[in-house]
This record gives C-alpha cells, structure tokens and sequence, in this order.
C-alpha cells in the first residue's frame, strides 16, 4: 500500500510512544430490489408491521427460499465495480443461531464460497496520493428483522418487515490506518454502489451499516488483537468509535494487559464503546450449504452483459473531467461524488452548443449552487436552478450581458425564484454598460469630484487606481464593464 | 470420541433445549451410541471426493424480481401465541 | 358384487365416473371406517365435515361429467402436511393448536385433482421414527396382528405408519406419505400395500414440514402399483416455490405399467445380503428374483460398496438437517410457548417441553455435528461419502435397469420394541436409506407373508426420474407375488 508515502501518518501518541490504528470494515449494503431476496415480499422502508412479510419470511413450516434474480444482478455489479473477481459458483449457507427477529433460527448467507472474491477501492487521500483499499469478499445474505424494545415494559414487539431483505455484506482487507480514511473509505463505496444503484446508501435508514474492526500495534509490528464493533450506523460514530477504541485499546496495553477479542456496541450519547456481555455463550454459527438451495451458477455471458452495461464508474469520471475539462483534483472529486451531481455538471459544460468554460461551470457548481443548497438545506435534485438556467446564466458572463459580480447577485434571485438569468438581467436593468461614452461620462465625473485624489495618483501613488475603480462602478450601480472601465481610467489619469 | 455431561449441557444450550438434569446421562449415554455408530464412516477413504452438493444435478433456479407476497399481516401473526396488534411479542430483550 | 370397500383407488375411480357409486356414500364409509378403526390410532385429526363437503361437490362435477384425475376419491394426508385451516401437527406438541394458513403444494394438487381428504395421519414425531412410536399423539397401530400372537399390538412402521395403517385397514383409500431415509417404504411394506418414494424433486417440499431438506420426499401409499401411479401423477410435478423441484416433465406413469421386464437387466447388489438378516427375509427376496427371472428378465449381480455406510451418513446428515429446520420451533409465531425469565429461557423452556426424546436426540446430535471443530469430520466426511453411495448407484445402473431388494431386515414389530437403543431403531432403515441418499425412486411392493403371517415387501430402486421403470418392474412383482392376504380384522368388512 501507498501509506509509507503518505506525508504524515496517523498515529495515537500513547505513554510508550506512537501507535498505529489498523481498521477493517464490514459494510451491509441493503440490495436496491423491489422484493426480497427469498421471497416474493416488498421492501420498501417505514411500513406498517408485518405487512411486507409473506409465509417465507415468517419462517412458516415448510416454507423455502426462492432467489431474486435482480439481487444475484445487483451483487455481481457492485463486484464488478469494485474491480472483484465473480465467482461463477458460489454457495448459500445457514448461520445457525436464536434471536429474536431471525424468525428461521438461521440466516442464509454465504461462507466458504462467496459470490464475489477479492477486489479494490482506490481513495484519494486529502495530500493527492491514491491509496487502494483491498475488498477481501462480497457475499449476498438476508437481513434480520426487527425488534422494538420500548413499547411495552416487559416485552419486545418483533416486525419481520425486514426479515429477507437482500444485503451484501463488503469485507475489506485491515488496510485502513485512520478515521478519516475509514471515512473516506465509506464515502468512496457509498458513491460506487449509489452510481451502479444497487445500494441507496441511506445510512441513516439503515440501508447502509458498518462493522468496524479495530486494532493498533506499533509502528512495523504484526497485527494486534481486534474488537469488532457492530452496527454503527453514521460515518461520524464510525470516526468516534475507532478513535475511542483505539485509545481504549493503548490505555490497556500500556498498563500491560492485553485485548480480548470481542464484539462490542458504540454508545453514541457517551461516544464510547462496550462490550456486548448480553450474549453470554459464545457463538458457534454451524455453517452448512443451505439444502434448500443449489448452487449459484453464473454464466459468464450473463456476467459480461452486466459490465457492458455498467455505467461509467466515479474513477473513470473523475480522470476524464480532469483530462476533457482541466479541471483539479479537488473540482473533479467533489462533481463526481454523486453520479447525479456529475450530470448536472456535464448538463450544464454540454448545453449552450459547448461554448461555456468548463473550469467556470465547476466554480459555479461548486461554490454558488452547492454553498446555497447547502444554505437552504436542499437536495440537488430540488435546486429551484436547473442545469439549463445555470448553463444560461454563465452565457450571459461569457457574452459580456453580465459581469461576474453582477452574476451572483442574478444567481441569488434565480435561487429565490426559480426564474431564469436572462429574465432577471432585464427585468431588474442588469445588463453590463459597454458603451464607450456612457462609461466615459461617469469615468470623468468621478474624477473631477476627486480631483485631489487624481493629483496624489499622479504623483505617484498608484495604490489610488482601485479607488477610482471602485468609485466608477458604484456610480455604474455595478453595471459597467470593468474592463473598458480600467481602460478608460488609466488613459485619463495617464492624461 | 465420547461425549460428557457437561458437552451435552452445552450443546444442549446451543440448540435451546431444556434438558432437565435428570434426562441428561441418558442422553449422554444415547448420543454416544448414536456417535459411536456414525464413526464407522472414519473407515471410509475419501480422498479427492467432493461432497455431494445436490442429488439433481441442478443449477439454482432464479425469480424475477417483483413483489408478489406479502401484505397480509393477519395470515402470518394468526397463529402467534403473543401478539400485539400485528406485531409478535415477547419477553423484553435487554442489549 | 364387490363391496364398496373391495375397491381399489382405480377401480373406485371407474366406479365414479360409471356413477355406480357416488362419492359421497364412498366417503361416508371411509369415515364410518375411520371410526371403526379408532383402535389404530391412524388418524391425529379427521376432518368429516370438510371431506362430506368435498364429495358433494366432486358428485355435483362427476354429475357434469367434469371429474379430475382423482375426482371424489377420499384419501388420508399426512400430518406433516400442512393444509389451510386444519390442525397440523408433524405429530409433535411444539406445533400445538397450528393451523396453517397456506396448503401444501402436494395437497392443493390433490384438491385440484378432485381428491377428498378425510384427515391427517399419525407419524413419528418430525417423521424421525421408523415404527410411528414417536408420535405426541400416542402410537399409531398396525391393523395385522402376528398369527400366533393376535394379543399384541404391532408398529405399522414409521414414519408414515398412520398413513400406512389406514391404507392397510380401509381407513383411507390411499394417503400420503413422506420418505426421509425409508419412512414410506418401510411402513408400506409392514402392512402390505404399496408404497412410492420418488426421485427427489419429482414432488414439491412447499408446505411440508421440513425434517431433512435433502432427503425429503413425498409419495403415495395405496393398495396397488397402479393406484401408485394414479396418485403420484396427481401429487407431482414441477413447482417454483421449492428451489430442488425437478423441471423434467413427469412422464406418463400408467404407459409402460403393464410392459412387463422381459428383456430387463435386473440389478441384485451384494451388499444388500446383511448379517443376522433373518433367512425369511433372504427367501422372499430369492423369491422375487425368481418372479423376474421367470417373466424373462437378466438377473444381474451387482456392487454397491459403500451400503454399509450409507445408514452412519443418514444418521449425520439428516440429524444435521434437522437440527436447522427446526429452530424455527421457538415459540414466537405459532404453536407451543412455554414462557421463561427471558428470551433464551422461553426458547429453551418452549424447545424442551415441545419436542419429544427422539427430536430433542437428532437435534443434540445435528447440533454437535455441525459445531466448530466437527464439521469436517462429521458433516463434510458423511457427504463425501454420500457422493460415493451416489457414485454406486449411477455405476451401477450404468449396466441394469432396476435394482430389486428386500425393503426392510425384519417383519412388523411390537409396539415398544427397539425403544431400548435408538440405533437398533435405526437398523430399520438399513435398505431404504441409500437410495433416499442418493436421491433415487424407490418402491415398496408386498411379495408375501413371514413366519408370523405379516407382510413382507420388496422393494425397487430406478433411475433418477425413472419412476416409470420402477413402477413397471413393481408392477411384475405385485402380479407374481399375487398377494391378496388381509389382516384379521378386515374379515367381513
């Protein structure tokens, strides 16, 4: 991996000196699919209990699994955007175990042979270097239901809602070395399965939860002893908890004890973690290939259809506006990030018959959208300014109509009101003032009000230049080319 | 390969049974008859056999992805010993 | 003129469709049989209200001249198959006062098929049993009695021994059974009717309880080998809510029933010669090879060496099975609850109390067999060794077209006897179980009576989805054995 390259790394100073985090992530993507992955059952979110549950679901006698199509599809496009390798055989099996909202007393998933193997995710890291995080596997498997604990005082209500909904479980290799790269990290595979829509990512739903598991050692030393904290369920507790356990992890080693490997629960409210002692026995899953199911074979005609037909991936874009746009690292990863939000852009880079600057569609889109969705607290898909009108907008900067200052002003009304750029210009007198002689009346108005001011110009204090500017647009209320103004102005004084 | 008392206890615990300690040296006694018999497959060489996956030969069929189920809460909650409204109940689990 | 009761399935179809006989005076004998029998324990639940109500309306059909395959032909379900709104139990209080809300898809082909139920049989709890002795509902009882020994009570084996007695003593016209590692077979062949266990595949596992998913089977059990056919034809067939059903076609049964095995290579495996097999049981099969020989079949002799193992692998895959499928047995959405003082305990409480010693064994044993550290070593090794049972099979029918053995080491048996040890019950199972392994059909057809004057069957073994090849060579059997011997008690009925 590229860490030893890496400027600083992070590193926790404890009594004994640095020590390294070693993080490991096991993501559960909710499958995007319209029923579950063994039965004929919806799965869309918040419904009334038990209500999106059939015979299968509720582990009735007799019932078996059926597999979804689409659910096999949508594992073998995140494999294959993740650079992995799709096993054509791969196998179900039963994770024994009693719990409450696991109405089958097991779950299916996948063990000794997953359906996708070993694969990569590239983050780029905040000092420009690229660093590869290792997929160690991705396997389908389904999802639990649910358990309500705080409507009634001696009872647990349970709704299967839940129960069979498809989830690929994402394993990375232990390559992560710091919270924010963990952070990066999430982000990158939310962006990935969000494009190749096999995953809403909608960590707070649900849709999306992570297992983190947490070591640290010394610097050039062999792995230490992991913890394994579940279900933490917001990349800012997946940040918390790893430092809170890596700290909690060096605090008991340098007293000189050592760590137990154990599954453990982030408390969000205390921003800490603990052990999950409730789960007295430990636990023995009894895997075994599912005899209700056969083996998962793929055909690899079927799988080619399914990378032809990928769309283009964030990496692959993100290079691409570097190249065709010129645009920077920086510009190019946050256009990208959402495949939704790097259309808008190109909408707007490929209308007005590709006259318009791709670096000032950038700036536009990222500074003045993003900063007032972000304001209003608005999804891109609800910006009361479409790509078009943005697309407009830039026109009239780049034909003279406008300045740029004047622009923002524009941009404020069109985000007021919805109403397009060259509507506002008119309606509100925006339009720039290019004419020589009207320009020229107001350049000599204000110096003769300030006809001290010319002389000190005169004598030498050049500094003067931009008062007279600033004094020559004010009196324009704004409007007036600035260019022919800084022209005419330094003939006159020159005069 | 024998089994104790305290193994079949915990398999026991494993496979939620309640096995009253009276009825557990018979079961100890019962299961190792049970695994001294099935141990006579230790005689059998099966070197570079694969384990049979599926006596048919069959690949895994595969459905198309529509909601077809479900939407009947009262036909999956109807035979529920505890229920409230259309949610199972039981006693309270403590994390 | 026969009675009403001398009717087998297909001659009593005949009968209908000739409305000599309505279905419902057909079904209100059967019912009043039921009653009659009462002593057999064959039935956990009859459902007399609901079988009146179906053969009326198969007489109002027939009457239109529009009767199905089975149209009006009252039989016996299983009670490990689940039917909409009737109690169902798998013989077992875990499933206390569980009544489906779905039917099974055997069933509901019965139903379309115009077939009238009269209840669900007893069985061994779970169908894990080989003399019904198992059940939750008390011993189903087998309708001969030893000639010497009228006094005692007889198994009529297991698991389907409510299914078998009924057939046997005219509590049902056929039934329903379901083979895991022998259990319709070898009941069929402990009261003397006919007994099918398909290629696995051939019926739908939709909404029957599930004891060992890679080896449960359902079949039917009748008085004939064309009754065998008549019913499997109803019961099977490609369903794709059960992700092992069979896509292949089912091929009509009834075609080559009567092409005889002139010409046929007779597969006669070695192995199948086990020690202390009583002698009245070689002599039976000796004599079924010599029916065959005579109707111009090859007699071929056959290996299938790994059959000794085939019973240790049963006893590690199906306990193994099972112990997954019935952890959903928990108390939380249907049958029996014992509450506890939390979540763990109300499971343990409920499991412990709900299953019998027989399931809570299996279950102990599948459980251990698949923990940390024993997999390989049990359930990995046992189906390796599977895949060789298979590999027996497919070599050997590579040189014959049908396998003929004894069904089962031994004659009825009283009822409680071989309680004492789980592995001599076991011992039942020892020439059923390797076919059921290697997934083939099998059939059990009555060849004659033993020394106490109890039924014997042998049994026919086929290729994957050969049932028309098994059926054909039960076929030959059941017209040279000729046997026509009734239990005692069927005398002047």
């Amino acid at each position: 991996m590229a860490e030893q390259d890496r400027a600083a790394p992070y590193r926790i100073e404890g009594e004994t000196g640095a020590w390294e985090v070693v993080i490991g992530l096991e993501v559960h993507a909710q499958v995007i699919s319209k029923s579950k992955l063994f039965s004929g059952a919806a799965t869309t979110f918040g419904a009334e209990p038990n209500t999106q549950v059939s015979l299968v679901d509720a582990a009735m006698p007799g019932m078996l699994p059926v597999i979804n199509r689409e659910c096999v599809d949508q594992a073998v496009r995140t494999g294959l955007a993740l650079e992995a390798k799709v096993n054509e055989v791969s196998v179900f099996d039963r994770k024994n175990y009693f719990y409450a909202d696991l109405p089958q007393g097991y779950q299916i998933s996948q063990y000794q042979q997953p359906i996708v193997g070993e694969g990569v995710v590239h983050l780029d890291l905040p000092d420009g270097s690229v660093k590869e995080v290792g997929i160690e596997r991705l396997h389908l498997e389904q999802d639990a239901g649910k358990s309500l604990h705080d409507q009634h005082p001696t009872k647990s209500y349970i709704d299967l809602n839940r129960s069979g909904v498809a989830l690929m479980e994402i394993v990375s290799k232990p390559d992560l070395r710091s919270p924010e790269e963990t952070a990066a990290y999430i982000k990158k595979l939310r962006s990935i399965l969000r494009y190749i829509g096999t995953c809403d990512g909608n960590m707070q739903e649900g849709s999306m939860r992570c297992d983190v598991n947490v070591s640290v050692r010394k610097p050039g030393d062999g792995y230490g002893t992991r913890c394994e904290i579940k279900n933490v369920n917001s990349i800012r507790f997946v940040q918390q908890a790893i430092e809170y356990e890596a700290r909690r992890q060096i605090e008991i080693l340098e007293a000189g004890g050592s760590i137990d490997q154990e599954t453990r629960l982030f408390d969000a409210n205390r921003g800490e973690t603990r052990s999950m002692r409730s789960k007295e026995e430990a636990h023995d899953y009894r895997y075994f290939p599912d005899p209700d199911l056969l083996p998962l074979k793929l055909d690899p005609a079927r799988i080619a259809e399914l990378k032809a037909a990928l769309p283009e991936l964030p990496d692959v874009k993100k290079a691409r506006f570097m190249r065709d746009y010129g645009l920077s690292l920086y510009d190019a990863s946050s256009l990208i990030e959402e495949r939704a939000t790097a259309d808008w852009y190109e909408a707007v880079v490929t209308g007005g018959g590709g006259k318009r600057d791709p670096k000032i569609a950038a700036n536009w889109t990222i500074s003045e959208l993003f900063g007032a969705l972000n304001k209003a607290g608005l999804d891109l898909a609800d910006s009361p300014v479409s790509a078009e009108a943005l697309g407009g907008l830039i026109d009239l900067i780049g034909d003279g109509t406008i300045s740029g200052r004047i622009a923002k002003d524009v941009f404020a009304e069109m985000f007021a009101t919805g109403k397009d750029a060259a509507a506002i210009v008119e309606e509100k007198g925006l339009r720039q003032v290019s004419d020589t002689g009207e320009i020229e009346a107001i350049v000599d108005a204000v110096l003769a009000e300030n006809q001290d001011k010319v002389a000190e110009y005169r004598s030498g204090k050049d500094k003067l230049f931009g008062f007279f500017v600033g004094q020559t647009m004010k009196r324009s209320g704004g409007k007036a080319n600035p260019g022919m103004v800084n022209d005419l102005l330094k003939a006159k004084l020159a005069g | 390969m024998s089994l104790d008392k305290a193994t079949v206890a915990s398999i026991a615990a494993l496979a939620r049974l309640r096995v009253p300690e009276e009825r557990l040296e018979p079961m100890v006694a019962d299961l190792n008859t049970i695994l001294g018999f099935v141990e006579q497959l230790d005689e059998v060489d099966t070197t570079g056999v694969e384990p049979l996956a599926s006596v048919t030969g069959h690949a895994l069929p595969q459905r198309d992805d529509a909601v077809t189920d479900g939407g009947y809460p009262e036909r999956v909650t109807a035979n529920a010993p505890d229920r409230v409204n259309d949610f199972y109940a039981v006693p309270k689990v403590v994390e | 003129m026969p009675g009403l009761f001398d009717l087998d399935l297909v001659a009593a179809r005949d009968a209908l469709r000739a409305r000599e006989i309505t279905s419902t005076e057909l079904t209100a004998a059967y019912l009043a049989r039921i009653e009659a029998t009462a002593g057999l324990n064959a039935y956990i639940t009859v459902t007399a209200d609901r079988a009146m109500a179906m053969a009326a309306a198969s007489d109002a059909r027939l009457a239109k001249g529009e009767g199905a395959a089975l149209e009006g032909l009252p039989v016996a379900i299983k009670d490990l198959f689940c039917t909409e709104g009737v109690l169902t139990t798998a013989a077992s209080r875990i499933l206390d006062g569980f009544k489906p809300t779905y039917e099974s898809t055997v069933t509901a082909n019965l139903w379309r098929a115009g077939a009238v139920m009269l209840g669900k049989t007893n069985m061994d709890e779970f169908a894990m049993g080989s003399s019904s002795g198992t059940s939750y509902y008390g011993p189903a009882v087998n309708p001969w009695r030893g000639a010497q020994d009228a006094g005692t009570p007889l198994v009529p084996g297991g698991s389907s021994g409510g299914s078998a007695a009924a057939v046997a003593g005219w509590a049902a016209l056929a039934a329903t059974g379901t083979d895991t590692g022998g259990s319709i077979r070898q009941p069929a062949s402990f009261t003397g009717i006919v007994g099918l266990k398909p290629s696995y595949g051939r019926c739908s596992r939709w909404g029957i309880v599930a004891f060992a998913s890679s080896l449960d089977q359902a079949g039917p059990m009748t008085r004939t080998v064309r009754d065998a056919a008549v019913m499997l034809s109803a019961m099977a067939g490609h369903d794709p809510k059960d992700s092992t059903s069979a896509a292949e076609a089912l091929p009509d049964l009834e075609a080559s029933l009567e092409a005889g095995v002139k010409g046929l290579r007779i597969g006669v495996p070695a192995e199948y010669r086990v020690d202390g097999m009583p002698s009245e049981i070689e002599e039976i099969w000796a004599r079924g090879i010599a029916w065959l020989r005579d109707a111009g079949a090859e007699i071929v002799d056959i290996s299938l060496p790994h059959t000794r193992y085939a019973l240790p692998t049963y006893y590690i895959v199906a306990p193994a099975e099972a112990s997954s499928n019935l952890a959903r047995y928990d108390g939380v959405r249907y049958g029996l609850r014992v509450e506890g003082e939390n979540l763990s305990a109300m499971y343990a409480n409920t499991r412990g109390a709900g299953f019998g010693a027989e399931v809570q064994r299996r279950v102990l044993i599948g459980t251990y067999v698949l923990s940390a550290g024993y997999y390989d070593a049990y359930y990995r090794k046992a189906q390796r060794v599977r895949a060789l049972i298979r590999r027996d099979f497919d070599e050997a029918f590579g040189r014959v077209d049908a396998i003929l053995a004894p069904t089962a080491p031994s004659d009825a048996f009283a009822v409680g006897a071989n309680e004492d040890d789980p592995v001599k019950m076991y011992l039942n199972d020892v020439f059923t179980v390797p076919a059921s392994l290697a997934g083939l059909p099998g059939m059990s057809v009555p060849a004659g009576l033993s020394a106490r004057g109890l039924p014997l069957g042998l049994q026919v073994l086929g290729r994957m989805f050969d049932e028309p090849m098994v059926l054909r060579v039960g076929r030959a059997i059941e017209k040279a054995a000729a046997f026509t011997a009734r239990p005692a008690m069927l005398e002047g009925v």
